[in-house]
């Protein structure tokens, strides 16, 4: 049996162990709130590139995943608002960065799906528009949907308040918002955390992801 | 002419009711809802969304789906963004506020793409718009450049297919059923031929929304 206290490593091991070239890479955070900042810096400071990145938006120009873009480490990005970086829409532009745009309910609920097991889903969200296109429709019950197919990823870089050293994760307000579906969709899943206590200490009422989907345990160095 | 936009809409909505607002005029609507009498939802993770806290007591963790800081009510709770959109698409969300861009005449809500630019954001508004029961869209009646926003048929990409409840400009309130757009609402001082003229749009005449006192001349 693998020692409890062996989750808890370095940021930039964390990411030398599970990041290759190539690499799908889920990360947290809505903007920058519950984005894993330490990770994502580990992230940036890495020889890692070619890298599909889901997260819900890139943040802004050259901070954070901003930076991981304009160091040329993302081939493609995968989220609902990649507007608010100017540095998007012009790499988008370019021809230097793929974009994949998803309603946010879809995004979140594509990686919940890719968590569970699931290979897809119809929705109606998005029916009859641009975002529609090229996408199965199917009619339930007299109401149109669209296919959508679940996600999922290599890594996942995710945020959480507090863990024990089994890797149970706590949340704290809405820096929750994408991190738990994304601790369940991914092959290994690194979570920054500002505490790590012992088991037991958590109120297992309270824990929002089971120890089971997390891999290794980050202290985080940058808060917002 | 915001202010009396959200004003009025603050108006259409039930209390109890569970609602979300969107970025923009939607914000400033919360500013006329009773804060007992209605939850603020919103889908970055929060039912029971407060008001903005004095500078010193800002949460950075505690924003809302515009990234501004906020607070949470008594009875709030936090969730993660899956559950946030299942609560939105499975229609547990009583009314939603949205901007718009451009309405049509059937109702049709055109709010996330501009035209030239690439279409790269587009956040909630579909789930909204699809999954809420109530729609109420708000917008000023014409661009900055006077063109109309309510059109017979958009020319900006469709946010889905599923017509708005309601469109509210400084001008007008319509209400909108299965044949169109219904006027039931002028703004104090507005006559019919400004509106008719600054609306591309076809629409009929209807029924006042609230009785007399209430609506047109109050709002």
């Amino acid at each position: 049996m693998t020692r409890p206290a062996d989750k808890l490593i370095d940021a930039d091991e964390a990411i030398r162990r599970t990041l290759f070239d190539g690499a799908s890479v889920m990360v947290g955070g809505f903007g920058l709130v519950g984005k894993p900042l330490t990770l994502v810096t580990a992230l940036n400071a890495s020889p890692f590139r070619d890298l599909t990145i889901l997260s819900n938006n890139l943040g802004e120009p050259g901070r954070y995943l901003g930076q991981t873009l304009q160091l040329g480490k993302i081939r493609r990005a995968i989220g609902s608002y990649f507007t608010t970086n100017p540095d998007v829409v012009r790499a988008y532009a370019e021809g230097t960065l793929q974009v994949t745009l998803l309603p946010q309910g879809t995004f979140s609920e594509a990686i919940r799906a890719g968590g569970a097991g699931l290979a897809a889903f119809y929705t109606p969200t998005g029916v009859g528009t641009l975002l529609a296109e090229g996408k199965e429709v199917r009619e339930f019950r007299g109401r149109r949907y669209i296919l959508e197919e679940a996600l999922t990823a290599d890594v996942a870089l995710v945020r959480a308040r507090r863990a024990d050293r089994l890797g149970n994760l706590v949340y704290y307000a809405t820096a929750r918002n994408f991190n738990p579906a994304m601790a369940t969709a991914a092959g290994k899943v690194i979570a920054e955390v500002d505490e790590i206590v012992e088991p037991g200490e958590l109120d297992a009422e309270q824990i929002a992801t089971p120890h089971l989907f997390v891999d290794h345990l980050v202290l985080a160095r940058e808060h917002l | 002419m915001k202010e009396l936009i959200a004003r009025r809409a603050a108006r259409l909505i039930q209390p109890g009711s569970v609602v979300n607002l969107g970025i923009g005029i939607p914000t400033l609507v919360s500013r006329y809802l009773d804060p007992d009498a209605v939850h603020l939802h919103t889908e970055n993770g929060l039912l029971g969304v407060g008001p903005p806290p004095p500078p010193d007591r800002v949460d950075p963790n505690l924003v809302d789906a515009g990234k501004q800081p906020i607070t949470r009510r008594a009875g709030a709770s936090f969730f993660d963004s899956a559950a946030s959109f299942a609560m939105i698409r499975g229609g547990h969300v009583d009314v939603a506020v949205l901007g718009a861009l451009q309405v049509d005449e059937r109702g049709h809500v055109a709010n996330w793409a501009v035209p030239g630019d690439p279409v790269l954001g587009v956040g909630g508004a579909m789930d909204l718009l699809s999954g809420v029961r109530t729609v109420i869209v708000l917008m000023t009646h014409s661009t900055r450049d006077g063109a109309p926003k309510l059109v017979r048929e958009c020319t900006l990409p469709l946010t889905g297919l599923r017509p708005a409840s309601f469109v509210v400009t400084e001008l007008a309130v319509f209400r909108v059923d299965e044949e169109g757009l219904v006027l039931v609402e002028r703004a104090p001082g507005v006559p019919l031929e400004t509106v008719r003229a600054r609306t591309a749009a076809r629409f009929r005449e209807g029924e006042p929304l609230l009785p007399p006192g209430e609506g047109e001349g109050s709002a």
